[in-house]
């Protein structure tokens, strides 16, 4: 277990040097996606001017205001409340966010599935869990709206994101084919029947 | 003098009432967080929830929402003995505060048709807010309780129509299924609510009041607070912990509620409710407005 400071683009030796349990914590940029976002980078064919090769994104879709554009607000937003929402939904993304847009890192709650786990190893890429339901803190983390596209998807637009230290979070899926939430998962059934047994009942 | 229940003081208080429940978390459920850190055997578990902590204090310090998601606003008024008022007026004054609550601070609306899924951006819609009204034998007072329940823990909700013959055992397996089943996507700890009993709905209503009601409030029923006891205890052996990413703190509680049912039923329902367990009430009595948890 390390505790590890990187600051975005990523190369795919950093990544691959991660490991489940390490936490991190993002400093620079970072991109905020949610369901519609990927639906019209991947299923609709739309271009993003973003480059986002090496770089995180975090699933989200954040609370904003409009405000005058200003050196403080360079997209005329201001964040409101910026939190992580459940990543599995987006799960068949994964493989087209790395292959084809050549992110590094994915930011969310509650872990992805099998495809995205195989994805990570593949391609180099790591997934990193947020603590969900703690969007105060986590806005505290976002510095600034620095930049925004396929805005007309608002607020599922692709955020660009000024952070100063987003995080600690945790390293859940890595390169290696560890994943923390698989492994509570199965530690969790095998609980059961002790569980059981305690409350006098037979599984 | 009978006591009137006005419908302009209950738009303004269920204003009030969403947007502190959506920023203040209940003195209860805040110490329980704090109770299972020290606890916590989990050196990951004990960081998520020391993060959990903090995301209290920031939001009381900034003014700000606990939680992106402002959920469905559940809303139940309590009416004492004695009380006049109009039910009609009432319904329409509490959807105006939740409205005016959304468009005024803002809130993002989270409220969509089920068909069409449009969002009107005032988080209501056709039977939204969902509002309840119950009758106290207290004289003269009213208490108004607004809950935001958010989707996550909702969608680990879960209805079994068991058998007579799967007896009280049966319970207790379903219910411990329930919690493996929503693991980590229910926001962890959580309050497990028990719906026992009753028809089908009841059944699941009963879930929904043990899940929301305040954190530490035992079930009136004894043999009811028994199975409290037990299955809170049994949880926790679990190892989902918080967020699901493994540790001791899988709830903090298992509360149950329970209604008498037929002969050949036994309804069985699980209800949760997330760490950001939301809540806010008002009572209004002759001398004033009491706010609390
Ligand atoms: S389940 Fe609760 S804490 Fe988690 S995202 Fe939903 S409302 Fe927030």
């Amino acid at each position: 277990m390390a505790d590890i400071t990187l600051t975005p683009p990523f190369t795919e030796t950093m990544i691959r040097d991660l490991h489940a349990g390490d936490r991190v914590t993002v400093r620079g940029t970072l991109f905020g996606i949610r369901d519609a976002t990927q639906i019209h980078l991947f299923d609709r064919d739309r271009h993003t001017r973003f480059d986002l090769s090496g770089h995180a994104v975090i699933h989200t879709a954040p609370n904003v205001r409009s405000v005058p554009i200003g050196p403080a607000h360079p997209a005329g937003y201001a964040p409101v409340s910026v939190g992580t929402t459940t990543s599995l939904r987006m799960e068949r993304f994964t493989r087209p966010l790395l292959q084809r847009l050549g992110v590094r890192a994915i930011i969310g709650k509650g872990g992805l599935g099998a495809d995205s786990l195989a994805a990570f190893g593949t391609f180099g890429g790591v997934y990193l869990a947020v603590v969900g339901g703690a969007a105060a803190l986590e806005t505290t983390w976002i510095e600034r709206i620095d930049d925004v596209d396929l805005d007309d998807l608002n607020p599922e637009s692709l955020w660009k994101f000024a952070v100063r230290d987003f995080g600690p979070l945790l390293v859940t899926m890595d390169t290696h084919g560890n994943d923390l939430h698989e492994v509570v998962r199965a530690r969790a059934r095998h609980n059961r029947t002790a569980v059981l047994a305690g409350l006098g009942v037979t599984s | 003098m009978a006591m009137i229940l006005e419908s302009a003081p209950v738009e303004n208080i269920v204003r009030a009432l969403y947007i502190r429940a959506l920023k203040r978390l209940p003195e209860p459920v805040k110490a329980a967080i704090g109770g299972l850190e020290r606890a916590e055997t989990d050196a990951t578990a004990r960081t998520v929830l020391a993060t959990m902590a903090e995301n209290v204090r920031v939001a009381e310090r900034d003014d700000g929402l606990l939680c992106q998601d402002t959920g469905i606003p559940l809303v139940t008024i309590t009416i004492g003995r004695g009380v006049s008022f109009d039910g009609v007026d009432i319904g329409e004054a509490v959807a105006k505060g939740v409205r005016r609550a959304t468009r005024e601070h803002p809130l993002r609306s989270s409220v969509v048709h089920p068909i069409t899924r449009a969002n009107a951006h005032d988080s209501t819609g056709p039977g939204v807010p969902v509002i309840e009204f119950r009758f106290d034998p207290e004289p003269d007072f009213v208490r108004l309780e607004l809950v935001p329940k958010g989707s996550g823990s909702e969608n680990g909700s879960y209805l079994g129509m068991l058998l007579p013959a799967d007896g009280l055992d049966g319970v207790k397996r379903f219910v411990i299924d329930a919690v493996l089943k929503a693991g980590g996507k229910v926001c962890p700890p959580t309050i497990v609510g028990v719906g026992l009993g009753g028809t089908s709905d009841v059944a699941m209503h009963l879930a929904k009041l043990a899940a929301t009601r305040p954190l530490g409030t035992r079930c009136p029923d004894a043999a009811g607070a028994a199975l409290e006891s037990a299955l809170s205890r049994a949880v926790n052996g679990l190892g989902i912990g918080p967020q699901g990413l493994g540790g001791d703190a899988t709830a903090f509680a298992v509360q149950v509620e329970l209604a008498a049912t037929h002969i050949t039923l036994n309804p069985v329902a699980v209800n949760i409710q997330c760490h950001s367990a939301r809540r806010a009430s008002a009572t209004v009595t002759p001398a004033g407005v009491v706010w609390g948890d």
